[in-house]
């Protein structure tokens, strides 16, 4: 089961051989997370942020683990290939040192497991590592059962030219992993973190994962995100980012996998002139879904946001976006544009979207659309005309909706990565591959 | 027309009710004008019964008070004010004015200035200011010839309670199949009370000859705090209502909880237009109307259409969301709304779009404006239902700020079952541009003259929906409201 009552005791159960349990500090966050979920409880719809998504089931549902023990060495292969970069690996929620390859840093980065950086910089991780207040009550509980993670702390002016992948692989003996990753950038300095999620097989699973990143003043950070979990998994996960002046923020979600996926991503501009991308692609089927609720707090002026969000949504399942957008009072000359579409490609599925923008200055530039369509019956008959059948010409149809989000992933080693999750994805993957 | 003055037992210090046997209570109250304060299921029989309404009726009001005691107060909207002691109020008052001012020269001269600037005639004005008057202007005989071209064409337009009398059976097929009961607390609150308004009934293929309005339906003029409003249109009816008044209503109620409730069969078409401007509060948010309203529309028939247009400029609280269930195939809903919240006026307003039938299409237009210290929140919902084959929603929503106090909030919902559905929404916010300004100014405008002008551009497309005479008069009313925010 997956009552409140069962956290408690795996909690009790395993705190003691949680990293970083001789830290007080730690040890103190995590009891005091554990007690607000204990007392908060899973969210259901009458929390305002969940009215879309319930996870009220959970205390009935029972997770069990895989079983079977994953070929992580050749998935990794598979997800890497030629690519040299740094890749840090993660069996079942903990680091695996055998399959990562960390490779060469410049000086002034830090890049290890999180339970490595508790061991040896725990000062550094107490400032980052958030605390039980943090979000709602699926990230109280991350933070009182994280049990790994990345640790990446870039000094001022550092540049990291291969991104670092993260790369998350469900075990074969945990029914849950809980993961948190503390990114710190100081001024000036550079990087690309990818998060992997890989899952396979049938039981289900639960994951909760936590990426708190900082962008000090004039950094520039890029994140992606590629969740290809387990059919049958429960994807509970939180990006949170704080900007400082002048820092470039950029947050690509690509989920495509899971039963159910919520993804809380936020960044706030705790300085002026900062700049945020998000970027963002799902795509459903079955009776799979998946929500994403995003947050960009324009805290500050001259700050500029643009948010795309796409959703390719089959057969019974439900895709949700709430987008809120909040301008401060004194955040004059804030640009916020906002975008999302939806493509319903069956009967049976559901779109939701809810784009809010919340504005107390004047002097802004503020915009957001939502659609929800089907795929162009003209588009589809011209091409017919060009001799595509329709099964075909559709599916091309639904490649060029996606694509865009794609496009705006601008390391092109990156964007293959995410190009081969969608196209595995698509029904007619192959296909398309001949005809692109 | 005739305006009764005080009458006696209104005066007697509500303790003396309070202070009487519950079993005579209930006679002595039958014979006075006010109820004491206080909501209880005795409250209910007196104004049932006062309105001589049928057992079925007061049974429904008591079936909503049931309800409405389980429920409690929303508080999803974005707006703040103290919480209402729903036992502090008096749920009853014959509809007569009776500590009006005696006459023009007793009423705050700001009102009359406003009354200047909007151009009301002057025989009017007394009137909206609440001053006692025997005959104000010869609105009997206007409404009377009124009401027999109306009859000629078997239109049924009158007040509520009226239409209880003469058209039970209407009222009892029709009435809460939109709004029911326990819909919401504000709802559940005017089921049980609701004091009177309009009902209007279209028959079949009927268009209604002219515009009906409250303006002109003076045996219900004050129809205070719990209005309840059903207009039925039949196969191929057509009916334009409008509600309102540009003019500032002086108005001593402090909660409004209205309901309104459209009903359009086959090929039928209700426009409903509102011009609100109850009282706002003064320019430190003190006083004020709470305007919480509940009106949806129902079309219920093939190619039937509903349409709401609303210009909210009054009251200090706005929580409003004209809805429209488009339930018949090929029916078509809309929503244009202006609201301008200036001062600490806050406005929660938008509408919801339930597509049920085969092509039906809704366009959702809103213009918000926050000035001074208001806060302006657009709230939406459109719905695709999975059997709302090739639905069809636009919603264009725009906020224009005023002023670096003020907020703008924009909360739309889409949820879309149907893969053939087309829902699309578009947002913008923005101020009042320096160079917009500037031109305007350049060419010889005052500051507030130019501030009015790119407002009224603003709003263009809302007001072309109203009645042409409305649309001049709303346009004045903008420039009015928005007084005192140019700094």
């Amino acid at each position: 089961m997956s009552d409140v009552d069962t956290w408690l005791a795996h909690y009790h159960a395993h705190s003691a051989v949680l990293p970083g349990a001789e830290l007080p500090w730690l040890a103190d966050i995590r009891r005091q997370a554990i007690y607000r979920f204990a007392d908060e409880g899973w969210p259901t719809r009458r929390h305002p942020r969940w009215n879309h998504t319930s996870l009220a089931f959970m205390d009935q549902q029972d997770f069990a683990p895989a079983g079977v023990a994953p070929d992580a060495a050749a998935a990794l292969a598979r997800l890497r290939g030629e690519d040299a970069g740094h890749w840090l690996v993660f069996v079942g929620g903990r680091f695996d040192a055998a399959l990562s390859d960390i490779g060469p840093l410049p000086a002034g980065a830090q890049l290890s497991s999180l339970a490595e950086a508790l061991a040896t910089h725990p000062e550094a991780v107490e400032a980052a590592f958030g605390s039980h207040e943090d979000g709602d009550s699926p990230a109280a509980l991350n933070a009182a059962l994280a049990s790994d993670g990345a640790w990446l702390r870039l000094a001022r002016g550092v540049t990291l030219e291969a991104p670092v992948h993260l790369v998350f692989i469900a075990g074969a003996d945990e029914a849950s992993r809980h993961l948190r990753n503390l990114i710190v950038a100081e001024a000036n300095s550079e990087a690309t973190v990818v998060e992997h999620y890989l899952g396979s097989g049938e039981a289900s699973t639960l994951t909760t994962a936590v990426t708190r990143l900082q962008v000090d003043a004039d950094a520039r950070l890029t994140h992606l995100k590629l969740q290809q979990e387990a059919e049958q998994t429960v994807h509970l996960a939180r990006i949170d980012a704080v900007q400082g002046r002048g820092a470039r923020f950029a947050s690509h979600s690509l989920s495509f996998g899971a039963r159910l996926a919520r993804h809380d991503i936020g960044t706030r501009f705790d300085g002026e002139g900062c700049e945020a991308l998000f970027n963002g692609l799902y795509h459903l089927d079955g009776r799979r879904h998946v929500d994403h609720h995003t947050r960009i707090d324009h805290a500050q002026p001259r700050g500029t946001s643009r948010e795309f969000y796409r959703g390719l949504l089959d057969g019974l399942s439900r895709g949700v976006f709430t987008g809120r957008v909040i301008v401060a009072k004194d955040a004059q000359r804030s640009d916020a544009m906002q975008r999302c579409d939806n493509l319903l490609l069956s009967r049976q599925a559901e779109a939701d979207a809810r784009p809010e923008l919340e504005i107390y200055a004047d002097d802004v530039k503020c915009s957001h659309g939502a659609t929800v369509g089907q795929i162009d019956e003209d588009s589809l008959f011209y091409l017919q005309t060009r001799g595509l059948d329709e099964t075909h010409a559709r599916r091309l149809l639904t490649y060029a909706f996606a694509t865009e989000a794609l496009d705006r992933i601008d390391l092109a080693p990156l964007r293959k990565q995410a190009r081969a999750a969608l196209m595995a994805r698509l029904p007619g993957g192959e296909l398309l591959e001949e005809l692109l | 027309m005739k305006t009764a003055t005080a009458t006696a037992p209104a005066n007697r210090p509500i303790t003396n009710f309070l202070d009487q046997e519950y079993s005579a209570g209930f006679e002595t109250l039958l014979e006075a004008d006010t109820l004491p304060k206080g909501l209880s299921e005795d409250v209910i029989r007196v104004i049932s019964a006062k309105k001589k309404e049928p057992e079925f009726l007061l049974e429904w009001r008591l079936e909503a008070y049931r309800h409405w005691l389980t429920m409690t107060p929303p508080k999803w909207a974005a707006v703040s004010f103290p919480e209402i002691d729903f036992q502090d109020i008096v749920y009853y008052s014959a509809p007569k004015k009776k500590d009006g001012p005696k006459s023009l020269d007793e009423v705050d001269p700001e009102l009359l200035k406003t009354f200047d600037k909007l151009g009301v005639p002057l025989h009017e004005r007394a009137r909206l200011a609440g001053v006692a008057v025997d005959a104000v202007f010869d609105s009997v005989s206007v409404a009377t010839t009124f009401q027999k071209e109306l009859g000629e064409h078997g239109i049924i337009f009158c007040s509520f309670s009226e239409a209880v009398q003469k058209h039970p059976e209407l009222v009892r097929k029709y009435l809460g199949t939109v709004v029911p009961q326990g819909d919401n607390f504000y709802a559940a609150l005017n089921s049980a009370v609701f004091s009177d308004g309009s009902f209007v009934f279209v028959p079949k293929g009927v268009k209604c000859p002219m515009e009906l309005s409250t303006y002109f339906r003076i045996n219900a003029r004050d129809t205070g705090q719990f209005e309840r409003t059903l207009i039925i249109a039949e196969e191929g009816a057509s009916v334009s209502y409008l509600e309102g008044c540009t003019a500032p209503m002086r108005d001593e109620n402090q909660l409004h909880a209205a309901v309104v409730e459209l009903i359009a069969l086959d090929d039928a078409k209700i426009k409903y237009s509102t011009v609100q401007n109850w009282y706002p509060g003064d320019k430190d948010g003190k006083g004020g109307i709470y305007n919480f309203v509940t009106k949806r529309g129902d079309c219920r028939g093939a190619r039937s259409h509903i349409s709401w247009t609303q210009v909210e400029t009054g009251s200090a609280i706005t929580w409003k969301y004209p809805s429209v269930i488009l339930r018949g195939d090929d029916s078509v809903g809309d929503f244009h709304s202006v609201a301008l919240s200036n001062h600490r006026q806050q406005a929660d307003t938008g509408t919801k779009m339930i597509h049920m039938g085969r092509n039906t299409r809704s366009t959702i237009l809103s213009k918000g404006i926050s000035a001074g210290h208001g806060s302006n929140t657009f709230r939406g919902l459109v719905r695709v239902s999975p059997k709302a084959e090739g639905a069809r929603n636009y919603t264009q929503c725009d906020s224009l700020l005023i002023g670096d106090q003020c907020a703008a909030h924009t909360f739309p919902t889409i949820e879309a079952r149907n893969p053939t559905a087309h829902v699309e929404h578009e947002a913008t916010t923005s101020r009042i541009g320096e160079d917009q300004l500037f031109y305007a100014m350049q060419r010889g405008l005052t500051a507030e003259d130019a501030v009015s002008m790119i407002v009224n551009g603003f709003c263009r497309e809302v007001f072309k929906e109203l009645p042409m005479e409305f649309a001049v008069e709303a346009q004045k009313l903008l420039g009015v409201s928005l007084e005192g925010s140019i700094g």
